[in-house]
């Protein structure tokens, strides 16, 4: 029970002694996050080369941490020049004014095209018309799917409808029995319920975002039929604790499709050397005859602190790192997505037989509301689904209380949008 | 000493008051003025964005469904807990005392050691063993014919398995405060009861019990103390889930707080809990003095 104490020392130590070190006047400080961290040091030596007498010191921040350690960090007055964050992040580093604007240099630049860009991914980052942040890799949610199981229900091709899904999606679970299930859909996760409205055409938020709108039709019928495969028993009731054997079980085929995003591909290569060629990925069904419906349009950007003093080395850093040759390099190493276009077709990645999905999907992608309560709305959309699928409530109380709940954690927006209205 | 001459001993006291007085009753005293704010991430650096809302905070605190199931998930872990907790630190410590007993040494280092052991990696290895299809735990159950129980995946189970692991790491702190107690009663007490034919048990809860009375409060007090602030064992096992069902108090203010930066309505949280606490430890030592009187 010390851990709580702990972080408090720690968020209040931080930025003394990060202070110190801000002072080298030739250095560039560049926060990473997880894997990426550790991996972005091999890259930046090259840019060293390149940019005499600039010295890039990246700090690794595990995920889990980095989004507080972030917050404290500006409030600590401690913010690195160069950062990752997740781009659902991104409004509520705005709403601070912790962020540079990038729209003047990406005007500027040789190197940098937003043509180059998934323009869902990038409109990621814009946000009341200003470029706050630089996609560094993308990142979509696809069908993984069993091709064997599949095509014994008579689904050779993935169903590209929901009607066609909902009917795969029974013909397997008949075939599989009571032990076995269709689709693997974690109850934690926001994301699955959210990606099927959006494919509806709902809009989650209504009124400038200022109200949830979960009681509204499409929102309404996606939640009914994501409940619904539940409660047909398509999918299992599984938290979290289940789903970190989701390798084995997708082997065994306890699922045979599953909803997951691009880190899921070297996973599944690696852990399930036997399955090769029985599973595959593909886009996302649609609710009408569009194919593919759109997904989450998610990642990471590289932004620039605007308390820093390095801002311009900050800038290149940003470009280099951004250079196809270099997002092709990164993609070798860690396995994330390259943001630009073109590093896709210079690694042939647009034709590899499970990266393809991706690269169809990413033209499709929507952004969720760009606002800085976003985290805390699917917070609590993962908590009213969960209650609604494990029957805990009907799914129009789930939904009204979900509406209810926006609307307070909405109120303070509220309140500013008419303040800046008077 | 002269009258309006300042006494000597404030001066020695006087840098611990100061330091307490900087590093504890400012900040106390600051964070309850937060809590009277809605203090989030739009007011951080634009101060004009705050607004007062008296006691808007603790309002909404006592309407939101949330709270209420955190502070029934806390009262349900303090009172399954912490008495099991004594328990088994009573138990723990009778049997190191008792003669018959050997290797005293060895067995009070290891009850101790989950103490000491960090709860980071002590949740990695109890993940397993509370692992639906593969733990240890289903393992022994199905030995004896019982189902498998998804631990920290069933709502119903998840509070018993955290309650489980937090006694099995806490206990020995207490049994070694036991130890002392026990320690402290002089042995004559025991031969008198003996030569008054007394039983095992009899001397037990004639003599034992009695001479800890001291001994107990402090460590029912400090227990409940601890239990109430349930933090790390949800967070490193469970993140408040499944379904809420290990959601406690401090888990949701450190989410208000520095999750989603809504610093105002943490604090509010923060100051229910101390109010809690501090009721029921006053209520604890009200009832022990009544005890003691007769």
């Amino acid at each position: 029970m010390t851990l709580l104490r702990r972080a408090v020392l720690a968020a209040t130590l931080a930025p003394a002694l990060l202070g110190c070190r801000a002072r080298d006047a030739d250095v560039v400080r560049l926060w990473a996050l997880g894997r990426e961290g550790e991996v972005v040091q091999q890259l930046v030596g090259e840019f060293e080369r390149r940019h005499a007498g600039v010295h890039v010191r990246v700090q690794q921040i595990p995920w889990s941490a980095a989004h507080e350690k972030l917050l404290t960090a500006y409030v600590g007055g401690a913010m690195p020049d160069v950062f990752q964050a997740g781009n659902t992040w991104l409004p509520e580093l705005v709403a601070l004014g912790a962020l540079e604007p990038l729209d003047e240099r990406l005007a500027r630049s040789a190197s940098v095209a937003r043509g180059d860009y998934f323009p869902g991914i990038l409109d990621t980052n814009v946000i009341d018309g200003v470029t706050w942040g630089l996609p560094w890799y993308v990142d979509t949610r696809v069908l993984f799917y069993r091709i064997d199981l599949l095509a014994e229900a008579g689904y050779p091709e993935p169903p590209r409808t929901w009607t066609a899904w909902t009917d795969a999606m029974t013909r397997v679970k008949e075939r599989g029995g009571a032990e076995r299930y269709a689709i693997l859909l974690p109850l934690r996760e926001w994301q699955p319920p959210v990606i099927l409205a959006l494919q509806r055409g709902g809009s989650l938020l209504r009124d400038g975002d200022r109200y949830g709108n979960f009681e509204s039709g499409p929102v309404r019928a996606a939640f009914d039929f994501y409940v619904d495969l539940f409660r047909r028993g398509l999918a299992p009731r599984a938290g979290d604790t289940a789903v970190t054997n989701v390798y084995q079980d997708f082997a065994r085929g306890y699922f045979s499709l599953y909803v997951s995003g691009p880190w899921n591909i070297g996973e599944f290569v690696h852990r399930l050397p036997d399955l090769a060629g029985r599973w595959t990925t593909a886009p996302l069904p649609a609710p009408d005859d569009r194919y593919p419906g759109v997904s989450l349009a998610g990642g990471a950007s590289l932004a620039i602190a605007r308390g820093s003093g390095r801002k311009e080395a900050a800038w290149q850093l940003m470009e280099f790192l951004s250079e196809p040759a270099q997002q092709a390099a990164f993609y070798r190493l860690t396995g994330d997505l390259p943001a630009r276009r073109t590093a896709w077709v210079d690694e042939g990645l647009a034709s590899q037989p499970h990266a393809r999905a991706f690269w169809i999907q990413l033209q499709s992608v929507q952004s969720t509301p760009k606002i800085p309560e976003w985290e805390r709305i699917a917070g609590k959309i993962s908590q009213y689904s969960e209650a609604a699928v494990r029957g805990d409530m009907t799914l129009d109380r789930a939904l009204a209380g979900l509406d209810r709940d926006v609307d307070n954690v909405l109120e303070k927006r509220r309140w500013l949008m008419g303040a800046a209205g008077r | 000493m002269g009258r309006g001459r300042i006494d000597p001993g404030w001066g020695f006291v006087a840098p611990a008051l100061l330091a307490i007085g900087a590093f504890f009753f400012v900040p106390v005293v600051a964070s309850l003025l937060l809590s009277f704010t809605d203090f989030d991430v739009y007011a951080v650096a634009r101060p004009d964005r705050l607004r007062l809302v008296g006691l808007g905070n603790y309002a909404r605190l006592v309407a939101e469904p949330r709270f209420r199931t955190a502070l029934a998930n806390t009262a349900y872990f303090v009172i399954v807990g912490g008495p099991l907790s004594v328990a088994a630190s009573l138990g723990a410590a009778l049997l190191l005392e008792a003669k018959v007993a050997r290797w005293k040494g060895v067995f009070r280092t290891v009850f101790f050691l989950p103490v000491v052991t960090t709860l980071v990696a002590v949740a990695v290895v109890w993940r397993y063993l509370y692992h639906p299809r593969h733990g240890l735990l289903n393992l022994l159950l199905g030995v004896f014919g019982i189902g498998p129980i998804d631990w920290l995946g069933d709502p119903r189970w998840a509070m018993p398995a955290i309650i489980l692991l937090a006694v099995w790491k806490n206990f020995g702190f207490n049994m070694v405060i036991f130890i002392a107690g026990l320690q402290s009663i002089p042995e004559r007490l025991y031969e008198a009861a003996r030569m008054d034919g007394a039983s095992g048990w009899q001397q037990f809860r004639r003599v034992t019990l009695p001479m800890l009375a001291p001994t107990f409060l402090f460590v029912a007090v400090v227990t409940m103390i601890g239990y109430f602030q349930l933090f790390a064992e949800p967070y490193v096992m469970t993140q408040g889930g499944p379904a809420n069902s290990t959601l406690s108090v401090v888990l949701l203010m450190y989410e208000e707080g520095f999750r989603w930066w809504n610093m105002g309505y943490g604090a509010a949280v923060a100051f229910v809990l101390f109010a809690i606490i501090l009721l029921l430890t006053l209520v604890q030592l009200r009832l022990r003095a009544r005890e003691a009187i007769p």
